[in-house]
C-alpha cells in the first residue's frame, strides 16, 4: 500500500532524512518511535506534501501511485491523510463546514456526487458521539479554542468521517488524559480494517497498549534503524534508544 | 510558496468581462454648461434642478481633485468623457422584464444574477440601473401600498419635487469635495427612496448597478430617506464589462434618518479592476454619507468591495440625533495591482451617540490597501462613544496594508476603543486544509470568508451568500 523507498530529505539545505525505507501493507498498524529531532514528523509531513521539505532522493509509492509527483489536495482525497501533532486553528471556519468540504472534495474525486445534507448530519453526529464530542464542537471555529485534548479528538473525528486509506498519526496520544486516550484510541481502532492501514508516530508505550501495531519501526537520525513486533515497544521502553543506536553501528 | 509559482497563480481572468451590446445615444465627450443643459433636458427635468446642476458645475471648476489618498493614478482627463449615455429608447421604458432588452437579461444571466428568478424567489425589488438609465423597476406596486417611494432619482425629480428638493443636497453638500461638486452637475441616474413615518419598508431594496458603454463615466446619485420611525434596507451590487480605458465612477449617496428611523445600506461591488497590470478598470471615487438627524436614528453601512483599479470611499456617519447610532462593517479585497484606499468617518455631534467599525481589508497580488478611519467626537457630543476593530489579512508577500486611525476627540466624557491586527494568510492554516483534501482555492477562500465573517453576517442573507462567491472570484489564484 505504502512504499517509501531510500528516502533523503533536507529542509533549508540540511539533510533530515537519509535513506528511510518503510512498506506498509492494507490492514496493517505500524508504530514509528524515535528521539526528539529524528524526522519523524518529517516524514508524516513528506508524505502528505508539506511544503518546504525537498526530496533529494528516493521515492514514495502509495497503491502504486507515485506520491511525490501528485498535490497535497490529491493525495488526500486518494486516501492518505495526515493527523496533525499540533493541529490549526482556522477562525470564522465552523469544524462541520470543514468536515463537509473535505468530504465532498473526496467524493467528488471518487465521482460521487456530494453528500446530501440529512445523511451527512447522520453522519456527523454518529463519529462524534464515538469521539465523546458535545456536538456544538461542529459549530465552532476549526480548532480555535480548542484544549489540547479536544484537537486530538477533533483529528480523529475528522479521521471516522474521511475514512482514509492510511491514516498517518503524528503523537494523536501527546496532551491526552486518561480517558481521553481511550477515547482517541477506541476511535483509531475503529479505522482498523483489512483494506486500511494505520501509521502511529508516538514516544509511548502507552497508546500501544491500546493500539496494537503490528510492526514497531525505530526511527533514529533519519533512517529506520531497527524494525519489529510490538515487543519491541516494550523493550525501548524499558531501555531507551541507546542500546539500538550502538546496535545499529555495529 | 516559490515566488514564481505565486506570480502564476495570482494571474487570473476577469471572470465578468464581457460587454453587452446596446445602442447608446451619446453625447460626445467634454463638459461644458451646454452639456449639463443637455443632461437635464434629457431628463425632462424642472429649472430649480438645472440652477442647481449649473452651481455645482461651477463651484468644480474651482476645485482641485483630492491628492492625499494613499494611491497613485495618472491625471483624469475630464475632456475625454462622455456624461451623458441612454439605452435607445429611453422613454419606452418596459413595464415588466418581458419588455426588457433579452441582452440585459443574458448579461444578468451571466452575471449569475437571474433577475427575475431573483426578484420573484428572493422578494426583492430590482431597480436595475444600466447605462445611467433605469431600464426595469418592479414590484413598485407593494411598495406603493405600503406608501414606500422607490424609483430613479430622475423619476423622483419629475414625479416627487418637494421631497428631493428637501433633500437633495442637504447631507453631501455640492462644495464638499471634488467628485460631489462634479456628480451633482452631471448625475444621469441613481435611485430615490423614501418611506414614511412608521413604515417598515415591506422588502429589500436592490439596485443592481452596471457600467457598459466605452468611456462614459458614471454619475449615480442615490438619496434614501427615511422619516419619523420608519426602517428600510437597501442594497447595492456592482458589476462591470472588461474595458481598455479606464472608467471614471464618481457616485454620491445620500441618507437621511430622521428620528428613531434605521437605514441599513449594503453594498456588495465586483467592479472590473484591470488586468495584471492594472490596465482597464474602474476609477471609483465615492462619497457616501449618512445622516442620523433624528435622535435615536440609526445607519449602518457594510460593503463588500471587490472591485475596482482605484477605489477611494470612506462612507460615513453624521451622529446628530441625540443616542444615534453610526455602524461600519466592511470587507475591501485587492489582488493584482489594484488599489484601495477606504474607510469611514463617523463625526459624533449629539449627545451619547455610539459607533461601531469594523473594518477587514485583504491584499493579494501586487495590490496595495489603506484604511483609514476618523472618528471625531464634538464638544457637545457627552458621552459619546466609538469602537474600531481593523483586521488585515496579507496573501502573499508583495502586497501591502496600512491603516490610519484619526481620532479627534473634543470631549473628555467619550470613550474611544481602537483595535488593529495584520496578519498573512498561514501556510499551516492551508496546508491543514489541503491535506483535508480541500483544493487550495477553496482552502484560500475558507479561509479568507472566515476571517470576513464578522461582516458578512451583517449583510442580509442573499446578498451575504453573492459576498461569499464574489469574493472568491475575486482571489482566484492568488494564493500565496
Ligand atoms: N522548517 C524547518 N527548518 C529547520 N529545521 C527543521 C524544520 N523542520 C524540521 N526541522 C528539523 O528537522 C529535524 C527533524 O524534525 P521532526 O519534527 O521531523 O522530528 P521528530 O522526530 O518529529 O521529533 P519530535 O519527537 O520532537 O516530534 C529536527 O532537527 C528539526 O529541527
Ligand atoms: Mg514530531
Amino acid at each position: 500500500m505504502l512504499e517509501v523507498k531510500d528516502l533523503h530529505v533536507t529542509v533549508e539545505g540540511k539533510a533530515i532524512l537519509k535513506g528511510l525505507d518503510l512498506t506498509v501493507q492494507p490492514g496493517e498498524v505500524h508504530a514509528i518511535m524515535g528521539p526528539n529531532g529524528a524526522g519523524k514528523s518529517t516524514l508524516s509531513a513528506v508524505i502528505a506534501g508539506k511544503d518546504g521539505y525537498e526530496v533529494t532522493q528516493g521515492s514514495i509509492l502509495f497503491e502504486g501511485q507515485d506520491v511525490l509527483e501528485m498535490e497535497i489536495e490529491e493525495r488526500a482525497r486518494a486516501g492518505l491523510l495526515l493527523g496533525f501533532q499540533y493541529p490549526i486553528e482556522i477562525p470564522g471556519v465552523k469544524n462541520i463546514y470543514l468536515l463537509k468540504a473535505a468530504l465532498n472534495a473526496a467524493r467528488e474525486a471518487r465521482g460521487e456526487g456530494e453528500i446530501p445534507a440529512p445523511e451527512f448530519m447522520k453522519l456527523v453526529r454518529e463519529k462524534s458521539a464515538e469521539m465523546q464530542m458535545d456536538p456544538s464542537f461542529l459549530q465552532r471555529a476549526v480548532n480555535e479554542g480548542f484544549s489540547g485534548g479536544e484537537k486530538k479528538r477533533n483529528e480523529i473525528l475528522q479521521m471516522l468521517v474521511l475514512q482514509p486509506k492510511l491514516a498517518m498519526l503524528d503523537e494523536i496520544d501527546s496532551g491526552l488524559d486518561i480517558d481521553a486516550m481511550k477515547v482517541v484510541a477506541n476511535g483509531v481502532n475503529s479505522l482498523r480494517s483489512a483494506d486500511r492501514a494505520i501509521l502511529l508516530v508516538t514516544h509511548y508505550q502507552r497508546l500501544l497498549n491500546h493500539i496494537e501495531p503490528d510492526r514497531v519501526h525505530v526511527l533514529v537520525d533519519g533512517r529506520i534503524v531497527k524494525s519489529g513486533d510490538k515487543s519491541l515497544a516494550l523493550e525501548l521502553e524499558a531501555r531507551g534508544y541507546d542500546w539500538v543506536l550502538e546496535e545499529s553501528v555495529a | 510558496m516559490a515566488s514564481e509559482e505565486m506570480e502564476q497563480l495570482v494571474r487570473r481572468e476577469y471572470k465578468q468581462g464581457f460587454v453587452t451590446d446596446i445602442e447608446s445615444e451619446t453625447v460626445p465627450p467634454g463638459l461644458d454648461e451646454s452639456v449639463i443643459a443637455f443632461i437635464s433636458q434629457k431628463k425632462g427635468e424642472p429649472e430649480w434642478m438645472l440652477e442647481w446642476r449649473l452651481e455645482a458645475y461651477r463651484q468644480w471648476l474651482k476645485m482641485t481633485p483630492p491628492s492625499w489618498a494613499h494611491l497613485e493614478y495618472p491625471p483624469i482627463d475630464y475632456q475625454a468623457i462622455s456624461y451623458f449615455s441612454a439605452p435607445k429608447k429611453p422613454e419606452d421604458r418596459p413595464q415588466s422584464l418581458d419588455e426588457v432588452d433579452p441582452k440585459l437579461l443574458e448579461t444578468y444571466e451571466k452575471l449569475g444574477i437571474p433577475l427575475h428568478e431573483r426578484a420573484a424567489l428572493a422578494g426583492v425589488a430590482v431597480d436595475a440601473v444600466f447605462d445611467s438609465v433605469s431600464v426595469t423597476t418592479t414590484f413598485k406596486e407593494k411598495l406603493a401600498e405600503a406608501g414606500v417611494i422607490f424609483c430613479s432619482i430622475s423619476e423622483a425629480i419629475r414625479e416627487y419635487p418637494e421631497l428631493v428638493r428637501q433633500y437633495l443636497g442637504t447631507v453631501v453638500p455640492r462644495s464638499d469635495n471634488y467628485f460631489a461638486a462634479l456628480n451633482s452637475a452631471v448625475f444621469t441616474d441613481g435611485s430615490f427612496v423614501y418611506v414614511p413615518e412608521g413604515v417598515t419598508c415591506p422588502m429589500e431594496l436592490s439596485t443592481y448597478f452596471r457600467i457598459n458603454a466605452a468611456n462614459t463615466g458614471q454619475f449615480e446619485r442615490t438619496l434614501i430617506v427615511c422619516d419619523n420611525k420608519a426602517q428600510v434596507s437597501y442594497l447595492e451590487g456592482c458589476t462591470a464589462p472588461q474595458r481598455d480605458e479606464n472608467q471614471l465612477h464618481a457616485a454620491v449617496v445620500e441618507l437621511v434618518a430622521l428620528e428613531e428611523a434605521y437605514i441599513k445600506y449594503s453594498t456588495v461591488q465586483n467592479w472590473y479592476p484591470g488586468d495584471e497590470d492594472g490596465k482597464g478598470g474602474i476609477y471609483n471615487f465615492v462619497t457616501k454619507r449618512g445622516d442620523c438627524r433624528g435622535d435615536r436614528s440609526r445607519i449602518s453601512w457594510t460593503q463588500v468591495e471587490t472591485g475596482s483599479a482605484i477605489t477611494w470611499k470612506y462612507p460615513s456617519c453624521m451622529l446628530r440625533g441625540k443616542e444615534s447610532i453610526g455602524e461600519f462593517y466592511s470587507v475591501a479585497v485587492t489582488n493584482g495591482r489594484q488599489q484601495a484606499d477606504t474607510g469611514t468617518k463617523m463625526i459624533h455631534i449629539g449627545e451619547g451617540t455610539r459607533s461601531t467599525i469594523v473594518a477587514k481589508g485583504i491584499a493579494a497580488g501586487r495590490s496595495d490597501q489603506a484604511y483609514r478611519g476618523l472618528v471625531k467626537i464634538g464638544p457637545r457630543a457627552k458621552g459619546a462613544r466609538n469602537y474600531t476593530q481593523c483586521d488585515s489579512l496579507l496573501i502573499g508577500d508583495q502586497c501591502g496594508a496600512h491603516t490610519f486611525p484619526y481620532q479627534e476627540i473634543g470631549n473628555s466624557s467619550a470613550t474611544v476603543e481602537h483595535e488593529a491586527t495584520t496578519s498573512k494568510i498561514a501556510d499551516d492554516q492551508l496546508f491543514y486544509c489541503r491535506a483535508r483534501g480541500i483544493d487550495e482555492e477553496d482552502a484560500v477562500s475558507m479561509i479568507v470568508n472566515g476571517f470576513c465573517k464578522d461582516v458578512f453576517q451583517e449583510l442580509p442573507m442573499e446578498f451575504a451568500v453573492e459576498a461569499e462567491a464574489l469574493l472568491n472570484v475575486t482571489l482566484e489564484g492568488s494564493v500565496g
